[in-house]
């Protein structure tokens, strides 16, 4: 049993970009992004619902593209630009997703509603005025069990609009 | 008209930017200093006797701070008084895949796991159950559970009211048809998770749950601690939809492992375990027979289910009510007999899922009656209407029906999707349907004659703070309280601070199910804001030296001072400003036995159409557009109740084309979040929306439920339009391509056209009780209590 405990567990010394701040930590190879952020950084925004890449709530944005945080691990995104929930406001100001979110009662739970953000601003930022397919497909990744997605749809182009 | 000043206002949730900033604490965001983490050994086998559990090696292993089997926990807990069947760990038997076994806390989730693969359990297999027709024989081995009968019933119900038989000769046309509603799950993006502390003798828990009161009871009983030895804290909630609304053996757990290590101990279950703690949609087979006239007036009904209630109790005797309870508040039913029949299966326990035990029996009536209008040459949605209910009056079954805009939602849908003029063109099809649920159950789940919501306000130097056991699971239930104290104070809902779910520092609330925080709740805080409120405009009209109705209560001002002025007058007056309200349903059961589950302050009441195209040679569906119209009351926020019907329809959707809980060899088949499916973005349809308002007469400011009723209609308008469309029935849930394609051929080689179960199996349900009807002169309904 002493052999389990002191079974070999590979750290490594990362240093990641997130939210413009950089962080180095001493980390298990193996352990996700997801994990870094939540229980490292204490960066719990970010939320897990399946941690096997299945249902889109722990999105992060990584050089401004959503990536799904529980399938990275810290050694592949070295040096790039993370994105987490927490990341979004401009000091009290809100971004105007989260804004057009409060405002319409886009987020009930409110559990999924942080991936969702982020993928909705990593597909505001390259396209300005989607159409409701394009942000459907956009979103498509996100589940959402509260909403029925009315309002996030309505939210997101709510957001665009005053973003144009 | 009344106006009012933030009632019916699409405000923000008061909740809202935390949502959306990622800054609300949610159960595992929680991580205490010195935090221990949970894992549970769960059995393997669907039905097995426990031998021998060895949990030497694990307890040996680095790490480990302490390892707890059922020995430790051996107090049987449960729901329902009925039902104390479950135990947080088992160590005599285990009845599903995933039954609960030891737990290990550790000082991370990998040694935990790890320990819990270092405990060897040796078994003694057993036949499982795994179905409705294998609970109904006689066992191979022996009974899942050792109460209910014979065989692996759990429960039994025949009730008959008003004189079936008479009611049957009386029809010109007769038919009975079977139904078959597949069970599903909940699905909450949150996956279940509690963390518990053990300071100076007294256990904390914050857990991911709809009802604090509950999960309180339930660690008093099996940690055999008095209650105020326990406090029970409802973190930000990440999805329920009835799947928290049980005490959970996690929760248990740590606060035993929290009293042994004196460390906090979290358990965070994994998706897969999610699907195993269940609690979900009972899969129903359902037979019904009804009378009806020439014109469509039905004369009689009988109604059959049979219930696979999975492996305990939970809910199962309410669902099991409930599948035959509500048939009678939508339709005038004269005569109406139901026999109920729930069984143990090796499956994961079965309870509340949005709708409880209302939404399979719904999706049966409402086709049914379709059929009956296509057998007697009538227009469906015209038919149903000749039935429906109006306000005003009993049921046979003596539910009290008050406030009823079931016309006007029926009038706003058809009307708006022009179902009646619809373009009839095979692969194209409209369905209809209808349906109500419950604003709160009007008897608690234990018996006592105490208030079911408590609101206590505190102002203090213009300061609010309204304090109240309702758990906000998303719905929106703390935006409801902030609002109608607001209302009530002249001020706006921002201004109110809230305290609520916690047991120790906030007064009882029963938690968010059965869809009645808005009502009690909501009616509790008109209650304590109302006292409140006479206490400043009293202050304000005494300095004023004017009689209490000159000071109006308006835009953060009370007479003459503003609110925060108002309200040192008031407490240099009275001393500490603090008021309490409470809210008891009124006594409406009928005089009977089971005669507890059905009765509510008030239903709701929705109608949908469904618009689809439907392909004959792959069976896929699409659904273009569905309307939904919902008799909520009154709207207090209007934003939160169209999310909460979209939200409905939503779900119902996923239930009606692909949700399903379905096992192979006595193991879940798809226990993940991508092969159990569930709409995406893509799948979702244009929802249009009618919020349609009849001002209950004693709902908050006329209010009632909005976050489940709604489901209700769109499995059954969903089969209907695929049969308008292709002219085949699917009489079983979910309706899926298969079944489609299977249908069609079936009617291709001129066997009946339809999909679903062939039978009903014979069940030994008890003699029928016979129930009188309610005498004439209740039809007017009252408050008064019978």
């Amino acid at each position: 049993m002493r052999d389990e405990l002191s079974r070999e567990v590979e750290r490594v010394v990362v240093a990641l970009d997130v939210n413009g701040e950089r962080a180095e930590l001493l980390v298990p190879v193996h352990k996700t992004l997801l994990e870094v952020l939540r229980e490292d950084l204490r960066l719990t925004g970010t939320k897990h619902g399946c941690e096997l890449g299945e249902c889109g709530t722990c999105t992060v944005l990584v050089d401004g593209r959503p990536e799904l945080s529980c399938l990275l691990l810290p050694v592949q995104i070295e040096g790039r630009a993370i994105t987490t929930v927490e990341g979004m406001a401009r000091g009290s100001d809100l971004h105007p997703l989260q804004q057009a979110f409060a405002e319409l009662g886009a987020a009930q739970c409110g559990y999924c509603t942080p991936g969702i953000l982020l993928s909705a601003k990593s597909l505001l930022e390259s396209n300005a005025r989607p159409s409701r397919d394009e942000i459907r497909e956009a979103l498509a990744g996100n589940l959402c069990r509260c909403t029925g997605y009315a309002k996030i749809l309505e939210a997101i182009e709510l957001a665009a609009e005053r973003m144009g | 008209m009344t106006r009012y000043s933030v009632v019916g206002k699409p405000l923000p949730k008061v909740d809202a930017v935390a949502k959306v900033t990622g800054r609300a604490i949610y159960a595992d965001d929680m991580l205490l200093p010195r935090t221990l983490h949970c894992r549970i050994l769960r059995s393997p086998h669907p039905h097995a006797r426990i031998l021998a559990i060895d949990t030497s090696a694990a307890r040996r292993m680095p790490g480990v701070q302490a390892v707890i089997t059922g020995h430790d926990l051996p107090v049987k807990f449960g729901i329902l008084p009925v039902t104390q069947d479950e135990r947080a760990l088992e160590h005599e038997k285990v009845r599903y895949v995933g039954d609960p076994i030891a737990a290990v806390a550790a000082i991370d989730e990998e040694t935990a796991a790890a320990a819990c693969d270092a405990i060897s359990v040796e078994y003694e297999v057993l036949e499982p159950v795994m179905s409705i027709e294998d609970a109904l024989a006689e066992p191979k081995d022996e009974r899942i559970q050792d109460y209910g009968g014979p065989n692996n019933i759990h429960k039994l119900v025949a009730l008959e009211f008003g004189d079936v038989e008479a009611g049957f000769t009386r029809a010109d046309h007769v038919r009975e048809d079977v139904f078959f509603f597949q069970g599903n799950t909940h699905l909450p993006m949150e996956q279940h998770s509690a963390i518990a502390t053990y300071v100076d003798g007294k256990v904390t828990l914050w857990s991911s749950t709809q009802v604090v009161h509950y999960v309180h009871r339930a660690l008093a009983r099996v940690l055999q601690l008095p209650m105020n030895r326990i406090r029970v804290i409802g973190a930000s909630h990440g999805g329920g939809f009835g799947g928290k609304t049980d005490p959970f053996a996690h929760e248990i757990i740590v606060c035993k492992l929290a009293m042994l290590t004196g460390r906090p101990v979290k358990c965070t279950l994994t998706r897969e375990e999610v699907f195993y703690a269940h609690r979900g949609r009972h899969p129903v087979l359902m037979w019904v027979r009804t009378g009806a006239t020439r014109e469509g007036r039905i004369t009689a009904m009988h109604f059959r289910t049979a219930l696979d209630g999975g492996a305990y109790g939970s809910y199962g005797v309410a669902s099991t009510f409930y599948t035959g309870t509500l048939q009678t508040v939508t339709y005038d039913i004269p005569a109406y007999r139901f026999e109920g029949c729930r069984v143990f299966t090796n499956k994961p326990p079965c309870g509340p899922k949005r709708g409880h035990g209302t939404p399979q029996p719904r999706f049966a009536l409402e086709l049914h009656l379709e059929k009956i209008a296509h057998d007697l040459g009538l227009d469906p949605a015209s038919m149903k209407r000749s039935n429906f209910v109006k306000p005003m009056t009993r049921a046979v079954n003596w539910l009290r029906i008050t406030s009823c805009g079931l016309d006007e939602c029926a009038e706003r849908v058809i009307e708006a999707s022009g179902y009646r003029n619809r373009t009839r063109r095979s692969g194209h099809g409209m369905g209809f349907a209808i349906s109500s649920y419950l604003s709160g159950a009007g008897t608690a789940i234990y018996w006592n004659d105490m208030p079911h919501s408590e609101v206590q306000i505190k102002v203090d130097r213009g300061g609010v703070t309204v304090y109240c056991g309702a758990m906000d699971i998303g719905q929106g239930s703390d935006t409801v309280l902030a609002t109608i104290v607001a209302e009530e104070l002249g001020l706006q809902p921002a201004d109110i601070r809230l305290v609520t779910a916690d047991t120790d520092t906030t007064p009882i609330d029963l938690g968010s199910y059965s869809s009645r925080v808005t009502f009690m709740a909501g009616n509790a805080a008109i209650q304590a804001a109302r006292k409140m409120r006479s206490l400043l405009v009293e202050a304000a009209a005494a300095k004023m030296g004017c009689d209490s109705s000159e000071a109006a209560v308006v835009a953060g001002h009370i007479g003459d001072f503003s609110f925060e002025e108002a309200s040192v007058l008031a407490e240099a007056r009275f001393g500490t400003l603090t008021s309490a309200g409470s809210y008891t349903p009124p006594k409406i059961a009928g005089p009977y036995k089971g005669a507890g589950v059905g009765p509510s302050p008030a239903y709701s009441y929705s109608a949908c159409v469904v618009e689809l195209d439907a392909d004959a040679r792959s069976g896929l569906i699409d659904v273009n557009k569905i309307w939904i119209a919902h008799d909520v009351g009154r709207a207090i926020n209007p934003l939160l109740v169209e999310g909460q019907i979209e939200g409905s329809v939503y779900m119902g959707l996923g239930e009606a084309l692909m949700e399903e809980q379905a096992f192979r060899k006595g193991l879940h088949k798809w226990p993940s979040m991508l092969e159990y499916k569930s709409p995406t973005f893509l799948d979702m349809p244009e929802v249009e929306t009618f919020i349609v308002e009849t001002v209950d007469p004693e709902g908050p400011y006329g209010a009632k439920e909005a976050g489940q009723g709604p489901l209700l209609p769109v499995p059954p308008a969903l089969s209907a339009a695929v049969h308008d469309a292709l002219g085949v029935w699917i009489d079983e849930v979910p309706v899926t391509p298969e079944k489609i394609v299977e249908a069609l051929r079936r009617k291709e080689k001129g066997e009946p056209a339809r999909f679903g179960p062939a039978r009903f199996p014979a069940i030994p349900y008890p003699p029928i009780i016979k129930v009188e009807p309610p005498p004439k002169d209740l039809d007017r309904a009252s408050t008064a209590a019978i």
